[in-house]
């Protein structure tokens, strides 16, 4: 009985210490990012072509995904609108919706599951394959130009991808707004324009994005780098991507709009 | 200027609390072809990382060119490798690159060199190993044996003076095994460099090595020129050069008495 409750008390000290060394080795392996990142600046040629993989690469899904929450959101929100004899309001609550939320959080959402989950199979995928061994003895430093210029593609692509899914989304409510309900066309614009505000709206879901473009990027990176060199290990390193940045995305998205759009 | 190129002096290493190596002693002279062989996870390959410094050892010492690898900072330890190459086990070629790309892919790293002479020095490179007409293939299109011929004339694209190769024979058919045994010794005294081989393949490598370390357990059991070895009573040798079922390395995992072991299941029954 007792030795039982000292293995229960052992086997939490042992997950404790084991998380708290996971995040030092990651904060770590951040630092170096950062200071590996000259590379991804001096030959910019680098950067550019992991903004293809992950960012051009990410745009179809991003742009369908726009489109169809930005038409669910026109359904949804004339249903509500009209209730209230506000059915004109519908662009506001179409972009406010997707500028402040939907656009940042869904595209992350997304875009942790098509690049992030890509960037960890690639990155654990060398290391099995000891491709980063061999950089290594190349005196080459694998972080800087491998992770290095990922990092950084992962931050540019992130903001463009929220955008763009927000802009595809205004459009999607237009089409199920306008063209399909027959709402104003000259009030669903006007009101749009008069609500949303460039600085508090628009700048504050481009942080948002960025924001989430670091965690992703930086959390798919670690995984890969971190992954067992084993086919089993680079799909659970693949999977922790894709769980772990969903989860993080959620939680930065609450603490970010608690600081941004309190009582406003 | 020493005559060996690397010397290895009373080095140990463990991982965590199990030791691989214990009191290593071993030197490889400049120009030569020295084969460390030995069983599957006898502590092999961790010597050729100790070499190139990616582990350091946790006693003794590890000299390349002079220079103790277990007191380089990361600069000069990327110094000194820019003068080494390695040879990994499947070869390890970067895999969204092209073979021309993989050979030109230290010259861009590391030198200043116009697109133009790193042309002709890949395709250099990639003559000496015969493969220059695939130098617009993908990784994913070559054959094992093309591979690592591939990733030794990306070994040898900055002229190194020591090579370092990691089973460069496992799972190759006859023709390649005898195509990379000839490059190794061809490269080696063409160019003058020092090779060092892990390999447990006994007919190829004795073929061409210049002297052969024999470890097992984590200890240099036997060492001596590849004719020394082909003769050697040492039991050890003798069971792995001619593939002997049961020796100083049984054939039975350490157990319990089998009929002891048979009694007591059938007593449970």
């Amino acid at each position: 009985m007792f030795n039982g409750v000292l293995d229960w008390l052992r086997g939490i000290g042992a997950s404790v210490i084991n998380g708290v060394w996971r995040l030092g080795y990651a904060s770590r392996f951040f630092m170096l990012t950062l200071l590996g990142s000259g590379t991804s600046f001096r030959r910019f040629q680098l950067t550019i072509n992991e903004i293809y993989s992950t960012g051009v690469l990410s745009l179809i899904i991003i742009l369908v995904s726009g489109l169809f929450v930005g038409m669910v959101l026109g359904l949804q929100g004339y249903e509500t609108l009209q209730r209230y004899g506000s059915a004109e309001a519908l662009g506001t609550l179409v972009a406010l919706s997707l500028v402040r939320e939907l656009g940042p959080v869904v595209a992350a959402l997304l875009f942790a599951s098509r690049a992030g989950s890509a960037i960890t199979a690639e990155i654990g995928l060398m290391k099995a394959t000891e491709q980063l061994s061999a950089m290594e003895m190349m005196a080459v430093d694998p972080i800087a130009r491998v992770v290095a210029p990922r990092f950084w593609a992962g931050v540019f692509s992130m903001p463009l991808l929220a955008a763009m899914f927000s802009a595809i989304g205004v459009f999607g409510g237009y089409l199920v707004g306008v063209v399909l309900i027959g709402v104003d066309n000259g009030a669903f614009w006007s009101q749009m324009q008069a609500a949303v505000d460039f600085r508090h709206d628009v700048l504050n879901g481009v942080i948002k994005s960025l924001v989430f473009g670091i965690a992703v990027t930086a959390i798919a990176l670690f995984e890969g780098y971190d992954a067992p060199p084993t086919a089993e290990g680079v799909s659970g390193a693949t999977t922790r991507t894709v769980v772990t940045s969903s989860l993080v995305i959620l939680a930065l998205d609450f603490v970010l709009t608690a600081f941004m759009f309190r009582g406003v | 200027m020493s005559d060996n190129l690397v010397e290895i002096e009373n080095v140990s290493f463990a991982y965590g609390k199990r030791p691989i190596l214990k009191g290593i002693n071993l030197v490889a002279p400049r120009g030569k072809v020295i084969a460390i062989m030995g069983g599957s996870g006898c502590g092999k390959t961790t010597l050729l990382r100790l070499i190139g410094g990616q582990i350091k050892a946790s006693q003794g010492t590890v000299r390349v060119d002079g220079k103790l690898v277990n007191d380089l900072d990361q600069d000069a330890l990327y110094q000194l490798r820019r003068r080494m190459g390695m040879l990994f086990q499947f070869g390890a070629l970067f895999t969204d690159m092209s073979v021309y790309d993989n050979v030109a892919f230290q010259m861009r790293e590391h030198t200043d060199m116009p697109e133009s002479i790193i042309r002709d020095l890949a395709l250099m490179k990639l003559n000496a190993v015969g493969l220059r007409g695939a130098r617009d293939m993908m990784p994913s299109e070559l054959s094992g044996g093309m591979a690592r011929r591939v990733a030794l004339a990306r070994a040898i694209a900055l002229d190194p003076m020591l090579i370092m190769y990691d089973e460069p024979f496992a799972g190759l058919d006859p023709i390649s095994l005898g195509v990379i045994g000839n490059l190794i010794r061809r490269l080696t005294d063409a160019l003058g460099i020092t090779s060092i081989v892990v390999t447990h393949d006994v007919q190829e490598s004795l073929k061409i090595v210049d002297y052969v370390y024999f470890v097992s357990e984590g200890v240099i059991v036997a060492h001596g020129t590849a004719e020394e070895m082909k003769n050697s009573s040492a039991p050890f040798v003798h069971q792995f050069i001619h593939g002997e079922e049961d020796g100083p390395v049984p054939f039975h995992y350490p157990s319990v008495d089998y009929a002891s072991e048979l009694i007591s299941e059938s007593s449970h029954v």
